[in-house]
């Protein structure tokens, strides 16, 4: 090849480097504009002849980056709950106002003990920071329920209950602890109930945008996976049956929360199928979990919390969609902490 | 002899009849206590990987959905609300010549509106004898409401909030659970159904979803009631559809009817009367749900192609020579 043809040759590649370098960042910026914006071939006011000078598209000041990478609602239009999804100050605004107290129950059960303080202090400074909250530690072990400094307008009430030597009957039990509670004391006392497992620690921001009637977070073990693999009671037997082919997500038993009236329907109603099954001589496949699922599949929740909520770094580590873990799972030894 | 054999079949009927009822029926076990009826239904297990509707809004930065094809599943929402017996209440206004929009709007309401749920129409009027007679569904109910007419449009328009407060205070919350306050001069085209159903409803109007906010047509005069600020506002709604559940209907238009009051009293009319001082007010009592504009749509509009259904619109008229 003599160096005229060399010349011309790398000239022409030179020019179609150009051009493809034009159209990918073409490409990229129009791809990027499409996706994020609104368009409409028309955009005229109905009424008014207000001139448009650029191109149309939707436009929420208010708005926090939009997620793309996520769903947003379930199929019965409950919003998920996802970071970049929510604008904490427009819904602080809406909540400051309602003078509202949210009650958190958590179950420290013998040597459960031991996670108290770790949960109540993360508490103290990632949720509901501003608001009344109340903390009602269910326990036997009252003398072991640690002093914390706690914020203005917020409280530790003590609740003394019975142990039980195996711990699926301490988990099963506390759904009918808490509904036992919602006459004695929730009703009067607090606007929303939030149900945690105790053995979490809070890592970010757990605010009002959790607040809804009835609220189920997904289980982080089963996100993203198909439902015949969901750990759902399958024996029809067991009144947490759910049949192959049925339900929408997996929930946790160890955070679902709402208004109190609906936390007690929940509680009643899952420790009612639980006394039915002890009766038939069944035990649910993941107790009061599977009994939470059941219902929550019935009655669907009106928000849902991702797992965001709850996570396990040690188990799950970090994937791309999980922007923030605001409450993770306490590393621990199960075969100590269990029955003891 | 025939008698006999008569009263065999029948009897032979009768037990068939009975047997077959007893084999579709499910025959407890002794030892259940309790028998929860369990849902029929049949749907795809909820995507958790991707979005439904990637090319438009789908949720509000305050949590409320906005609702539009794709992003529901219309079976598993009416499954869950027709159980609770609802009843479902319309308020329209037909005044003047507006009453010529009656006939078109009932019978698409039957068609489209709220299936299988009890529907009652309250249709406020100025002349009940212009009142067609339609026919209705069981389970749905028209009345005819009598209010006074008035020359200007304007005035109408603006009385509706406090006519449509009045009457829930003493009817409308006796007697229904959801109220959607609709204009007459519309159409149902599409199925309209229990994915509107919330406790405070707006619809997004179709002239202005893809405008900046500046451009929105809010009231900008300092001096009345429904003034918003540059930088203020989220979306632009229309003042032809609204609606909730009962209680949160009464306070919002309770709301609307003491502002417009208050303008009245300084001598300022809001640039567009009523819908201005709903906009005002949903900013400050954001809704919980917003309906996009498949729920309201200007037939005038060529359809963009996020808009995936029209489900009511306007009718096409010549709307000067129906005001006064």
């Amino acid at each position: 090849m003599n160096s005229k043809t060399k010349d011309c040759l790398s000239k022409t590649y030179r020019d179609w480097l150009w051009v493809i370098l034009v159209l990918a960042a073409f490409l990229g910026g129009y791809s990027t504009y499409f996706i994020l914006e609104h368009h409409s071939s028309s955009p005229e006011p109905a009424t008014q002849s207000v001139q448009h000078h650029e191109k149309p598209k939707i436009e929420l000041q208010t708005a926090s980056q939009r997620r793309i990478d996520v769903p947003l609602l379930t199929p019965w239009l409950a919003p998920i709950v996802w970071d970049g999804t929510f604008d904490e100050d427009i819904l602080n605004e809406q909540f400051q106002g309602r003078n509202i107290t949210i009650g958190v129950t958590i179950f420290a059960i013998k040597k459960y003990v031991i996670f108290l303080k770790l949960f109540l202090e993360t508490a103290e400074k990632h949720f509901m920071v501003g608001y009344k909250v109340n903390y009602y530690v269910f326990t036997d072990r009252p003398n072991d329920v640690p002093k914390i400094p706690l914020q203005e307008g917020r409280k530790i009430i003590t609740l003394v209950v019975q142990n039980y030597s195996r711990w699926q009957d301490i988990s099963m039990h506390r759904m009918e602890m808490i509904s036992n509670y919602c006459h004695q004391l929730f009703f009067k006392d607090v606007d929303y109930l939030v149900c945690l497992d105790v053995d979490m620690k809070f890592n970010d921001h757990v605010g009002v945008e959790m607040l809804s009637d009835l609220v189920g977070t997904l289980h982080p073990g089963f996100y993203g996976a198909s439902r015949e693999t969901f750990t759902y009671e399958r024996r029809p037997k067991s009144q947490a049956y759910i049949p192959r082919g049925k339900g929408d997500y997996y929930y946790m038993g160890g955070f679902f929360g709402g208004k109190v009236q609906q936390v007690y329907k929940l509680t009643k109603a899952c420790h009612e199928a639980m006394l039915i099954d002890k009766s038939n001589r069944i035990e649910a496949v993941w107790h009061d979990e599977s009994h939470l699922n059941k219902y929550l599949f019935l009655h669907k929740p009106t928000k849902v919390l991702p797992p965001e909520y709850m996570w396990d770094k040690q188990l799950l580590g970090w994937p791309a969609f999980l922007r923030k873990m605001r409450m993770l799972a306490v590393p621990k030894n199960h075969a100590k902490i269990r029955n003891k | 002899m025939r008698w006999r054999s008569m009263l065999l079949a029948a009897i032979t009927l009768t037990l068939l009849s009975i047997f077959l009822v007893i084999c579709s029926m499910k025959l407890p076990a002794t030892e259940e206590k309790k028998f929860r009826p369990f849902p029929q239904l049949l749907y795809p297990q909820p995507k958790l990987l991707e979005q439904q509707r990637k090319d438009v809004l789908t949720l509000t930065p305050w949590l409320a959905p906005i609702v539009s094809e794709g992003t529901f599943n219309s079976e598993l929402l009416n499954n869950a609300y027709r159980p609770l017996n609802l009843t479902i209440g319309v308020t329209a206004f037909a005044v003047g010549k507006y009453t010529r929009f009656v006939r078109r709007f009932l019978e698409s309401a039957e068609e489209f509106f709220m299936q299988g749920f009890q529907v009652n129409y309250y249709i406020f009027t100025d002349d009940p004898e212009a009142i067609p007679h339609v026919p209705l569904r069981p389970g749905r109910n028209l009345s005819v409401i009598p209010i006074q007419g008035f020359s200007h449009w304007e005035e109408i328009s603006m009385r509706r909030m406090e006519s449509i407060n009045k009457f829930i205070a003493s009817r409308g919350h006796r007697e229904v659970d959801y109220l959607y306050c609709l204009d007459i001069d519309m159409v149902f085209w599409n199925p309209w159904g229990a994915e509107t159903l919330g406790d405070l409803v707006a619809a997004i109007h179709p002239g202005y979803f893809t405008v900046p906010r500046w451009q929105f047509p809010y009231e900008r005069r300092p001096l009345s009631t429904a003034f918003v600020a540059d930088g203020e506002g989220d979306f632009y709604y229309g003042g032809a559809v609204f609606g909730g559940r009962v209680e949160r209907v009464y306070e919002f238009t309770g709301g609307c009817h003491m502002a417009i009051l208050a303008d009245k009293a300084n001598g300022i009319m809001a640039a567009w009367q009523e819908e201005s001082h709903l906009n005002r007010r949903f900013i400050s009592h954001k809704p919980s749900k917003v309906l996009s504009p498949e729920y309201l749509w200007d037939d005038r509009k060529p359809q963009p192609p996020s808009l995936k259904l029209i489900r009511f619109s306007t009718l096409d008229k010549d709307s000067m020579n129906l005001k006064n």
